[in-house]
């Protein structure tokens, strides 16, 4: 005759592991879709010279909604021919108009689009959701108040550059030419243009070929500001139109984002030019935890370090190298929290992890998956359902990885996570410096002599201690060695768009 | 009956110690009317792989030193230097040291004082708190990139050649230099120079030899993360070419470019900037 066994109150202290919450299907979410109106046209022309305009060839490309794969516009496609006039234009700004702008006119220029930024935020959210793939909870509190905060923050240098830099007289540069990447679209167009601006500059930008609809949208807040025509000029295309753009004669800059493949080429295609060069490019951050980290916190960190926007994060914390001896413990933890993220339609305002940007990452991230597994790593992966339609992938988290591992040493770009070990701080100083990336680095542990010792030992650009994926504008960001050169944001970001004498 | 003089066999100066290249190659170094000097050694590119290995060794302690500590070496070497200037003058001019050459010479000993006082200041004029709009304390240090190239213009083959390493190594960089292809002797008597003054062997590391067959290595040896070159417009081309394989930091001038060494303009905080890499910590202020 058994009778139910009583589940003590004091089961813990009995030695019994705590009960495990169930989350997965037992209660789920009503739909809470965003419902502002994204307000998207179904076309979108190219912008040059302060106005809208097709590409010379008339041609034109989709853009869709990786969230659905449903068309969203047809976006005109720049080639060679649309970037020299949006260079031209940019030149003949830079000399009529904009060089000869006193710093305090600039910069107030920049404070309107800061605050025309925010006025439209919802509506840059949603689009940029739908164009993107993020969720909108990310798009709406992180991306576009981030971007209205960098224009906001460099509006205020361009009547200071002479503090920024003690000593030396300051120029712009001149027209620089921008190539952008697909994972923060609107963000890292302001990342990109606002520095460019307050130094004095005039800019010819790419957005991504999959995200172009916000920098097009951004477009229109220019006309709204009352920007003199030129100063910024958008040119949407692929590759193609990117390589028009970083050869250009006229441009004496070049910014680019992206990965460090194609980085290396435009170092190659810059080589002896005279050219400005900056490059923030791939990263394969160590997030490191040690024994006596703030475990929950620390959970938190991993995960948001990990599956923030995806994994298309270049920063994003993909190694997470944990100390042998918590290591049960941490991946338990980390399981179970995986379990509890919410995959799916990004436009709804609970979604955690959104969709895959493309088709095309989606599937080199299945492939890097697929290495780790033949590669006899052990993968976990959320028991989540994923929608029917659309690019989605679980959040995956391999164990039993050695540094060998492709999954340990190549960018993923995608929600998943490599889980290696270590004894000593040495080992584990080591192992994160074991790549030819250095972009960021994340440390857990309350003891502060230790910090700041990996701090200083960490070579990467960015080191997050007992946080992670952390951005401001007054906040440098750039890498060391492969993970690129030059700085973004800050006093040291402005750097790379003056000259110096 | 006059006394027969002993001439000197040049060395070069790398990992602390004097070295003939690897490879036995010398070439003769002459006056400028012709008359025979010495056989200065004609490194190799192994030489060069060499050469990084020892300031690879010697970085990591360099870059530990204290900034006073580093300035106290630098300052240390313009002393070494200052009593010996008639003999690196000799060397730059080989028969008949000129008041130009003299001026060569002292523009070199003031340009490493001038480094050796922004050892520890520069930090304080090139990084900061970030006041970011969030509970963290944020700040930003420079770190020094490791090991640098440095290829030193034609002339003038001591003062360019000072002014590239100096601002490297007061960071904690190590440095590999290639000396003037013409005027490679001043090169090997500031290696001497450089091991009477308290800089741990392996941080600067100094070779003589034809640029045309080093110029593909320095490009492209993965352990070398930046570039501090004065040369011509298809040199810089070919350097930067091979340094796009590793993303090295070049920074590279042309030798037509015409500046004028002895300018102040020459020295800046922002040319020791230009081998720092930007570090920035995030910590959350809290409980």
């Amino acid at each position: 005759m058994a009778t139910a066994p009583r589940v003590s109150r004091n089961s813990r202290r009995q030695g019994r592991p705590a009960p495990e919450l169930i989350f997965g299907d037992l209660w789920p979410y009503d739909p809470a879709p965003e419902s502002a109106d994204p307000k998207l046209k179904t076309r979108y022309d190219l912008f040059i010279d302060g106005a809208f305009v097709p590409a010379k060839s008339g041609r034109t490309f989709e853009t869709i909604n990786p969230g659905n794969e449903k068309k969203l516009a047809d976006v005109a496609l720049a080639d060679a021919a649309d970037v020299d006039r949006a260079f031209q234009a940019a030149r003949r700004a830079q000399e009529s108009v904009w060089s000869k702008l006193p710093g305090r006119e600039r910069g107030k220029y920049l404070y309107r689009i800061a605050r025309l930024l925010q006025d439209r935020a919802r509506e840059f959210a949603v689009a940029e959701t739908l164009n993107g793939g993020k969720p909108i909870k990310e798009a709406r509190d992180f991306d576009v108040p981030m971007a209205a905060a960098h224009f906001f923050y460099h509006a205020g240098w361009a009547d200071k550059l002479a503090f920024a830099f003690p000593g030396a007289s300051v120029s712009p540069v001149g027209v620089v030419g921008q190539v952008i990447p697909w994972n923060f679209p609107l963000l890292m167009l302001a990342w990109k243009i606002a520095p460019a601006l307050a130094a004095g500059n005039c800019v010819v930008l790419k957005p991504a070929e999959t995200t172009p609809l916000t920098a097009l949208k951004f477009a229109e807040i220019l006309q709204e500001a009352e920007l003199p025509a030129g100063v910024v000029n958008i040119v949407a295309g692929a590759g193609e139109t990117g390589a028009a753009v970083v050869s250009h004669p006229l441009a004496a800059k070049v910014a680019f984002t992206g990965s460090t493949e194609v980085g290396k080429i435009i170092q190659r295609q810059l080589a002896g030019s005279g050219k400005k060069l900056t490059l923030e490019l791939g990263g394969k951050a160590a997030n490191v935890v040690f024994d006596d980290a703030p475990l929950e916190q620390a959970v938190e960190g991993v995960v948001n370090g990990i599956f923030f926007n995806q994994g298309h994060v270049c920063c994003a914390g993909s190694r997470l190298l944990v100390q042998e001896t918590i290591a049960d413990a941490l991946v338990a933890k980390l399981k179970l929290r995986l379990r509890s993220l919410r995959v799916g339609d990004p436009l709804d305002k609970n979604t955690d992890v959104g969709a895959i940007n493309s088709k095309a990452q989606l599937e080199k991230i299945r492939e890097l998956v697929a290495s780790g597994v033949k590669e006899g790593a052990e993968l976990y992966e959320s028991p989540c359902r994923l929608p029917a339609k659309g690019f989605y992938f679980r959040p995956t988290l391999f164990t039993q990885v050695s540094m060998s591992h492709r999954i340990a040493r190549e960018e993923i770009f995608g929600p998943v996570l490599s889980v290696l070990t270590f004894r000593t701080v040495e080992e584990a100083v080591e192992k994160a410096n074991n790549t030819a990336y250095g972009l960021s680095a994340g440390v857990w542990t309350e003891k502060g002599s230790r910090i700041l010792k990996l701090a200083g030992e960490l070579k990467a650009g960015v080191v997050w201690a007992n946080t992670f994926n952390k951005f401001d504008p007054t906040s440098p960001f750039g890498g060391y060695k492969e993970s690129g050169f030059g700085r973004e944001g800050g006093r040291q970001g402005l750097a790379d768009y003056v000259n110096l004498s | 009956m006059n006394r027969l003089p002993i001439n000197k066999t040049p060395k070069v100066y790398v990992g602390g110690a004097f070295i003939r290249s690897e490879s036995g190659r010398v070439f003769p170094l002459k006056t400028a009317d012709g008359r025979f000097v010495a056989h200065v050694p004609q490194c190799t590119r192994k030489d060069l792989r060499n050469a990084v290995e020892a300031a690879a060794k010697a970085g990591p302690g360099w870059a530990r030193r204290t900034p006073y500590n580093r300035a106290q070496i630098l300052y240390r070497l313009a002393e070494m230097i200052e009593p010996r200037a008639a003999e690196l003058a000799e060397a730059i001019a080989l028969g008949g040291a000129t008041d130009e050459v003299r001026r060569e010479v002292a523009a070199a000993i003031d340009r490493i004082v001038y480094y050796a006082g922004w050892a520890d200041k520069y930090e304080q004029v090139l990084g900061n708190v970030n006041p970011v709009a969030a509970p963290y304390f944020n700040f930003s240090v420079t770190e020094p990139m490791g090991i640098v190239g440095a290829i030193a213009p034609a002339a003038p083959s001591l003062l360019g050649l000072v002014s590239l390493i100096a601002p490297v190594i007061v960071s904690g960089n190590t440095v590999v230099a290639l000396a003037s292809e013409v005027s490679p002797y001043p090169a090997v008597v500031l290696g001497e120079m450089l091991a009477t003054s308290d800089l741990p062997g392996g941080v600067v590391n100094l070779l003589t030899g034809f640029r045309a067959e080093m110029l593909s290595t320095f490009s492209t040896h993965a352990h070398l993360r930046g570039l501090s070159a004065v040369v011509s417009p298809e040199e810089r081309k070919q350097l930067e070419l091979g340094a796009a394989e590793s993303v090295k930091r070049c920074h590279i001038q042309t030798e037509d470019a015409g500046f004028d060494w002895y300018s102040a303009s020459t020295e800046s905080v922002y040319a020791i900037r230009d081998f720092l890499e930007v570090k920035t910590v995030w910590h959350p202020i809290g409980a």
